[in-house]
């Protein structure tokens, strides 16, 4: 199972540059998504901000699937600045590769919960840290694309763009600085240092249950 | 003394690195150390675990050798340690006297010697600069404060300056000025050019840097760096040179020239070189003479 959590609103209201279209994700059952606050939080952010679009699917980390459920959109989808994703870390950088020359950015953080993980297909991978870095990493996520889980930039192992553990795998690094590159967004990595809270919120919860 | 000290006073500062045995009997490196580095280098880095090939500790040894008189730079990577443990280690550190850090991600477990272990990488080489500079203000990671006098020291870091993406190399280098790097030791360069060229986007940051140089000990080993040490990219008329007279390679002496043509051509760019010998330690005070330093 897995909770999508909201990034709280300003976080969300920081994200909204131009026009932008809203896709929310109610795909399948292992997720746990706040639909009820979701709805809330944008209606409010619409009076504020230019929302083009609000759309919700479902299964939008199936590539296929997402091609045919957001065909009769691509006119709009191509006339936003920002796309904001509301759903699992997968969700979105389905996304971001899919809309490659668009910011692509997600209003959640996913957690983990035991139980089965869900039908996401296996070509991306959400870390389910908590504390979703997709948003500074043009939708590469560096806890999955990086061996070392590094989250304040490359380290230096990487060679010909190929990483030091496996030389069949790109350098996450690499991938997320050419995406920031083409965005021209290379300047949000320049946020204060990041560090990781391994604490999660349901830490608490009994493990014998 | 402080490494910061000397770059401050303008001079041209020279370190070398050593590695500890895979064993506690460290007399054979102090020996070394004492013939071939005493007075001739600033101080000497200490490796921590190395390649990730599980060795003697990197404080210990720091330790030791402070006690021979000696100024070190214990190198502290993210690879074994989590948050607690690092923090704790920069601490025993300023108790042990210690005043140079250098700090790195670490390469990853699966290189060294003991693959099975758990890669830690809690934090990576911007977040540890970071966390040693709250040491500094009296409190730790978490915010709590510390007991008595904070410690202080000169925080270090590492840049691939031939790095085949060396504006990702920038980024990361102007994340770890802001971190707090005070001084930069480079990978090692075979390409004077390149690392001319660094120099002239890197000086904006107003942070000393030190070129690293590698000797050279044959044709094979210039080609196995090319193929599997990141950032590193021996030129084929370096390799040509190296192949030429096997004998003056073998005894170390077109190792020994190759790389103090590079100091003599990097020199006037950068503000100390930093020498790794990995076992040529006996080679160093040729090196130098050569080198005019």
């Amino acid at each position: 199972m897995l909770i999508t959590q909201l990034k709280s609103k300003e976080a969300i209201a920081d994200l909204i540059k131009g026009k932008t279209f809203i896709i929310n994700c109610h795909g399948c059952k292992e997720v746990y998504f706040p639909e009820y606050e979701a709805d809330k939080i944008q209606k409010e952010l619409s009076a504020d901000g230019d929302i083009i679009e609000n759309i919700t699917r479902d299964y939008i980390c199936s590539t296929d699937n997402l091609h045919v459920q957001l065909k009769k959109f691509m006119d709009k989808i191509q006339e936003a600045d920002t796309i904001l994703v509301f759903s699992c870390g997968v969700g979105v950088q389905t996304l971001a590769r899919f809309l490659e020359d668009k910011r692509v950015y997600s209003g959640c953080d996913t957690y983990p919960l035991p139980g089965i993980q869900g039908v996401t297909p296996m070509e991306f991978d959400c870390g389910h840290c908590g504390e979703c870095y997709l948003n500074y990493t043009g939708g590469i996520c560096p806890i999955t694309a990086c061996s070392k889980s590094l989250v304040n930039g490359q380290c230096g192992g990487s060679k010909k763009g190929k990483c030091e553990v496996d030389k069949d795998m790109e350098c996450g690094w690499e991938r997320i600085y050419r995406k920031l590159e083409k965005l021209k967004k290379l300047n949000t990595l320049n946020y204060p240092v990041k560090i990781r809270n391994y604490q999660l919120p349901f830490d608490e919860l009994p493990k014998d249950v | 003394m402080k490494l910061t000290r000397l770059f401050e006073r303008g001079e041209f500062v020279i370190t070398a690195e050593v590695g500890p045995p895979k064993g506690f009997h460290i007399n054979h490196l102090v020996d070394e150390i004492n013939t071939y580095l005493k007075g001739r280098v600033s101080a000497v880095n200490v490796t921590d675990n190395q390649s990730s090939v599980m060795r003697l500790g990197s404080l210990a040894t720091c330790k030791v050798l402070q006690d021979q008189g000696l100024t070190t730079i214990f190198q502290l990577t993210c690879r074994d340690r989590n948050r607690i443990a690092l923090q704790s280690d920069v601490l025993s550190a300023a108790l042990l006297g210690i005043e140079n850090l250098l700090l790195l991600t670490g390469d990853h477990t699966t290189l060294g010697d003991n693959p099975q272990a758990k890669p830690v990488f809690d934090l990576d080489s911007v977040s540890l600069l970071h966390m040693v500079r709250k040491l500094e203000q009296g409190e730790d990671l978490a915010g709590n404060p510390l007991e008595g006098e904070p410690p202080s020291f000169a925080k270090g870091a590492v840049v691939s300056p031939c790095s085949d993406s060396v504006d990702a190399q920038l980024i990361k280098m102007e994340q770890k000025v802001k971190a707090g790097a005070e001084y930069f030791q480079t990978q090692a360069v075979y390409e004077p050019e390149k690392f001319i060229k660094f120099m002239e986007k890197a000086k904006q940051f107003g942070v000393p840097v030190m070129l690293g140089i590698v000797i050279p000990k044959s044709a094979g080993m210039a080609k196995f760096m090319n193929e599997n040490v990141a950032g590193i990219t021996v030129p084929a008329h370096m390799i040509e040179e190296l192949k030429k007279n096997k004998e003056k390679t073998k005894a170390g002496i077109t190792g020994v020239e190759i790389s103090a043509r590079i100091i003599k051509e990097c020199k006037d760019y950068c503000q100390g070189v930093h020498i790794m010998a990995l076992g040529w330690e006996s080679k160093i005070p040729d090196l130098l003479d050569l080198a005019c330093l």
